[in-house]
């Protein structure tokens, strides 16, 4: 994918290395990448490692902001190497370094584990009462758009970690549950077939929890995808206070609808294909 | 297995200030931390100093350290600091009770977040702070 027209322009990428066997601890080293209009971060990374140093080790697998591998600190600002165009925040200079607030296992590769214990710990599922309901196979939950748009925007997030890292909270506090897990927790909490908020309640307004954000905003501004993490924690933090003082009116979860439906099919609706796939209690 | 070192990337007390790249709700932030601590330092002064009186020390009567210039400088300083902390603590009251940081909706990008919808009510409040501040000066100006 090498070119030679005229728009190429030589950026110098100062990357951050570490490689534990070693005893250097951490340090920079300066690479020059010619670079063409359109081309990522993650693109100049594979162009060291095919063309200047094949020790440089960073993560990242789907290369379209999907998979979450690739955040990294691109000139002071946690982003996607993927969807980060160099040409878009570099002049002639690129500083490229592992996330903050992780553990660093290789050069640019941080361990995520911690964030997704804490994500883990706040159930990041459909909570019910009744499992039977949940894991059957028969019936629908009924959701309405207006519901379903409760949650959606905070759905989106990608666990690319992007949020932790900029967050200041977690700059000091190594137990902050952290802008991802809350938002997963808000995610969950906010959807109608979902009644596991009170369990929740009890790790999201822990010592550790949602009141160590003060709204500084960060992980919105870096956020990738869109998700607004600092909305979806003061909305968390709405529901705790709601909840503490006892003044939010119980709602119960929605209801299983079981069989097909009352509804009608329109008529210039084809007609739903066959089952490819027998789940049990079908014949 | 051998289990390789890792490198703790926590930024520390640094992480608080940010890059020097960071939005206005940053800059808000660390200041509200800053004159937070402040008043409280100045609350704690504030309660030694009045507790000579149980001496029958009036350390602010008559001439003293306690009228000079510098010390009425430094108490205007206390009421700017409290004046930006109380303004901001109103709308960070609003925001933290999720009323001023809109309802979720799908992204679409360039993405448009709480921080643009909160914008209106930081600029608004601080506003109020420097008018506060201003008239403070006035006051202390011809008082
Ligand atoms: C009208 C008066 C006040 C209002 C509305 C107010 C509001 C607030 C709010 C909402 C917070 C939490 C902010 C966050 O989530 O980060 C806060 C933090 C704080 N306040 Fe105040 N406050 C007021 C007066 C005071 C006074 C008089 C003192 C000192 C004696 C004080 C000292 C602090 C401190 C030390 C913090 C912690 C700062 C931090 O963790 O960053 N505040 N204030
Ligand atoms: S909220 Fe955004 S920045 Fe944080 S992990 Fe999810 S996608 Fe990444
Ligand atoms: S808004 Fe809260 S969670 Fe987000 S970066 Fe700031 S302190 Fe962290
Ligand atoms: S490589 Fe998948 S998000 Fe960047």
């Amino acid at each position: 994918m090498q070119r030679t027209d005229e728009s190429m322009r030589t950026v110098t990428f100062h990357v951050s290395r570490y490689q534990p066997e070693g005893k250097r601890g951490a340090y920079v080293e300066a690479y020059d990448v010619p670079v063409h209009e359109g081309m990522t971060v993650l693109e100049g990374l594979h162009y060291i490692k095919d063309n200047l140093d094949s020790t440089l080790v960073w993560r990242y697998s789907c290369r379209m902001g999907v998979c979450g591998s690739c955040g990294m600190l691109v000139n002071g600002r946690p982003r996607l190497a993927c969807t980060t165009q160099i040409l878009h925040v570099a002049g002639g200079h690129l500083a490229v370094g592992p996330l903050p607030n992780f553990e660093i296992i290789r050069d640019l590769v941080p361990d995520l584990t911690s964030m997704f214990e804490k994500h883990v710990s706040i159930q990041p599922h459909i909570l019910r009462k009744n499992e039977e309901e949940v894991n059957s196979t028969e019936g629908e939950f009924y959701q309405s758009p207006e519901q379903l748009e409760q949650y959606l925007q905070f759905a989106y997030c990608i666990k690319c970690g992007c949020c932790m890292a900029a967050c200041p909270t977690m700059a000091t506090d190594a137990r902050y549950l952290g802008p991802m897990p809350l938002t997963a927790a808000q995610r969950y909490n906010a959807d109608t077939r979902d009644d596991g908020r009170q369990e929740r309640n009890l790790q999201t307004g822990s010592p550790a929890g949602v009141f160590r954000c003060h709204y500084g905003g960060e992980c919105s501004r870096v956020c990738p995808k869109g998700v607004d993490p600092a909305k979806a924690l003061q909305l968390l933090k709405r529901r705790l206070v709601l909840d503490a003082l006892h003044l939010f009116r119980k709602k119960e979860p929605c209801r299983k609808l079981e069989g097909s439906g009352s509804g009608e099919v329109l008529p210039n609706i084809a007609a739903a294909p066959a089952h490819t796939v027998q789940c049990s209690g079908q014949s | 297995m051998t289990v390789l070192d890792r490198r703790s990337n926590r930024l520390g007390v640094w992480g608080w200030l940010g890059g020097g790249r960071w939005g206005m709700e940053r800059y808000a932030y660390i200041l509200h931390r800053i004159t937070g601590l402040a008043i409280l330092l100045y609350l704690l002064l504030h309660i030694v100093v009045t507790s000579f009186r149980v001496e029958g020390i009036y350390l602010w009567t008559g001439n003293g350290f306690l009228h000079s210039p510098v010390f009425e400088m430094g108490e205007y300083l206390v009421f700017a600091a409290f004046a930006y902390h109380a303004c901001n603590g109103l709308r960070l009251v609003l925001v933290e009770l999720g009323v001023a940081v809109g309802k979720p909706t799908e992204p679409v990008f360039p993405y448009k977040t709480s921080l643009n919808v909160q914008r209106p009510l930081l600029i608004g409040m601080m506003f109020l702070a420097l008018i506060l501040v201003a008239m403070g000066a006035y006051a202390e100006l011809i008082g």
